[in-house]
């Protein structure tokens, strides 16, 4: 039976405090009045930052670097200039386009200050549903499994299982987001601002008026919370039972409940993950929309599922924990993670191509605002999640040496946080996105959840199945064609 | 000298073949050939064949197909015959670069796997009416073959064969 030493509980638990100190850290951070961010868009274009084009495209891009050498020129009318722009025209030479120059500082930089408050808001969304998803995808690859009566996967359940403990928290977590953002105190969704659904408000936005049957406060809460309910309600049904299953002895009558209630699930699933994705990503760009985006972020999620599988796996193995898992079963592992990032790139290609051959523009704002300003993110994740992984496990003979599965799995868990990254900021912090304190620390901080979580949970159970009808299947599991190396434990054929 | 004498014993199951095929390897004797109706996982690695290099033509015939697909898409729609790619007409390549990628990729699959099939015919020097080469038709049907050549020990051969479970064992003379 695995321990979960106090070596491992005292890393996580480091992690966590460190990723709770930097994530306060930067909320504290975060400007709270418009001179504040006028002081940080000066502090830019005095570094000769182009962090410029919010809007995409050139016209406001040359607009806008002429704004801020005005802002510049004016550093120290700065201050008291925008309470009063009718005294200022008198008074200045420059009179009329300073006035207009002002009257758009202000209005830019009132745009820049909800960026930059919502950007640890933001940080913390990215890498809590990069966990949540890929933990949910765990749960459903896990179902998928016991649907299928696969006989090969059986020795890793309980793995499988013990990662999807991490549901909770990461559920736990999305509630309290909800929760904050239902209440207003962030601005991640544009939908969700005042007036937006009122005629008579400058605010009012006919498109998304347009959309209000879906796209209303208490459905998204609702929905919302239906989904986190019905995932933990199976994850803890079917940890209960697949425990029960080992002792049960009962000719089958547990393992087929399990097997029905799985079924369920899955046709639950595969509906709430799309409208999931809909309601908490393609919300956040409101007018803009995609019909395969459920199936895209279902890709990134489940490769990303299948490298935290392989990689816990081969750490536990690696302890001695795992000594029915074999050489066979990381291969088997590798070979998802490739089939699913040559599967992720299908899709993220279908997606752009269409957008880019119809070229309307309602559509291509989304790939502008992300190819003007996340570019090097944007094209490293192509290069990450697909180029590399192809290249690395493309020979069958690398994908059961664990090393070179630990290799590609940090990589494309990388590529694929970068992508949902890629999903989330540029609706939300546009152009001021980075790569620092917030982002780091909310990562630190769920991992160290993720991996309490999972270590804890996996110490809980015998980490063999023994009630599983097709265990001796899976002990036996030999794929022909490749040579058993890395393990120690001697028959199979 | 190849011998002209040879072997041929009869098998019934794939499991007793395989373990038949280990058997006579361990006794060192040269297996010429084993004859399936069906493919044997593992037998080949049994036998001692080398591995197959089959994957690394079709990695090879994959990049021949891109690059072919490349060229192509170049040639006919920027530079023989320009062509306005969805109102994108810029003559170059690269930025019309999305346009080509299903031609790119099918390209690649057309090369690799017609080219496999092809190489894997002259290897196993198969042609149109060629004739058969299995020694018996049984062996189409739900006989496995193992053929051993004899170099002057038939009956030392017929006694490893018979305690492996072959069901039936002929000394035949190859032509």
């Amino acid at each position: 039976m695995y321990q979960f030493s106090g070596k491992l509980k005292k890393v996580s638990l480091a992690l966590i405090i460190l990723g709770a100190f930097g994530i306060v850290f930067s909320f504290l951070n975060a400007p709270s009045t418009i001179e504040e961010a006028k002081e940080i868009i000066a502090h830019q274009s005095a570094h000769g930052s182009s962090h410029g084009a919010s809007h995409g495209d050139s016209q406001e891009q040359a607009h806008h670097d002429e704004k801020v050498v005005v802002a510049d020129a004016h550093a120290s009318e700065a201050a008291h200039a925008h309470d009063d722009n009718g005294h200022h025209v008198t008074e200045d030479s420059h009179a009329k386009t300073d006035a207009h120059a002002e009257n758009h500082d202000d209005e830019h930089a009132l745009h820049v200050l909800h960026q930059l408050q919502n950007k640890p808001w933001a940080a913390l969304y990215v890498a809590l549903f990069f966990f949540l998803g890929t933990t949910l995808l765990v749960l459903a690859f896990y179902a998928i499994q016991r649907v299928a009566q696969a006989g090969w996967s059986i020795v890793l359940f309980r793995v499988m299982e013990a990662i999807t403990a991490n549901i909770v928290p990461t559920s736990i977590a999305m509630l309290l987001v909800i929760i904050a953002t239902v209440m207003h105190l962030n601005h991640l969704f544009p939908w969700m601002g005042e007036g937006v659904f009122d005629p008579a408000s400058p605010n009012y936005d006919p498109i998304v008026d347009g959309k209000s049957w879906w796209m209303n406060v208490p459905g998204w809460a609702i929905r919302s919370i239906a989904y986190l309910a019905i995932w933990n309600a199976y994850r803890w049904f079917i940890r209960k039972n697949s425990i029960k299953e080992d002792t049960a002895n009962d000719g089958g009558k547990t393992y087929k409940l399990n097997y029905n209630v799985s079924v369920g699930f899955l046709f639950l699933f595969m509906i709430t993950e799309s409208m999931m994705s809909w309601d908490w990503i393609m919300g956040l760009d409101p007018h803009w929309f995609s019909t395969l985006f459920g199936w895209y972020v279902l890709s990134s999620l489940l490769v990303s599922a299948l490298t935290v599988i392989a990689l816990v796996t081969i750490y536990l193995r690696h302890k001695g924990a795992l000594p029915a898992v074999n050489d066979s079963h990381i291969h088997d592992l590798a070979k998802f993670m490739f089939g699913f990032s040559v599967f992720w790139t299908y899709l993220w290609f279908s997606q752009f191509m269409l957008i880019w051959y119809a070229d309307i523009p309602e559509e291509t704002t989304y790939f502008v605002a992300r190819f003007n300003e996340y570019k090097v993110p944007f094209l490293a994740m192509v290069a990450m999640n697909f180029i590399f992984p192809v290249l690395l496990l493309l020979n069958s003979d690398f994908k059961s040496l664990p090393w070179f599965v630990v290799l590609g799995g940090i990589v494309i868990l990388a590529g694929h946080y970068i992508d949902v990254f890629v999903m989330v900021m540029p609706a939300t912090v546009g152009a001021q996105w980075s790569f620092g304190i917030a982002e780091i620390s909310a990562l630190l901080f769920f991992l160290g959840i993720f991996i309490y979580a999972t270590f804890a949970a996996f110490a809980k159970a015998n980490p063999i199945p023994k009630g599983n009808p097709f265990l001796e299947e899976s002990n036996h599991f030999h794929y022909y064609n490749i040579e058993h190396r890395g393990e120690d434990s001697g028959d199979h054929h | 000298m190849e011998s002209s004498k040879v072997i041929h014993a009869f098998y019934t199951d794939d499991e007793v073949l395989l373990d038949a095929v280990k058997d006579v390897k361990a006794a060192h004797h040269h297996i010429e050939e084993v004859f399936c109706p069906f493919p044997v996982h593992g037998l080949d690695k049994a036998m001692g064949l080398a591995p197959t290099r089959l994957a690394i033509t079709a990695f090879l015939y994959g990049i021949t197909g891109l690059s072919f697909a490349i060229w192509m898409t170049n040639y006919m729609m920027i530079q023989d015959w320009p062509q306005d790619i969805g109102g994108k007409p810029n003559f170059s390549w690269f930025a019309n670069m999305p346009a080509f990628v299903p031609i790119m990729f099918e390209l690649t699959v057309f090369f690799a796997a017609h080219l496999m099939v092809i190489t894997f015919y002259m290897r196993s020097r198969l042609w149109p009416f060629k004739d058969a080469e299995n020694p018996d038709p049984r062996t189409t049907d739900d006989h496995f073959l193992m053929e051993i050549p004899v170099h002057n020990n038939e009956a030392e051969l017929t006694a490893l064969l018979a305690k492996t479970g072959a069901v039936e064992i002929n000394v035949v003379d190859k032509h």
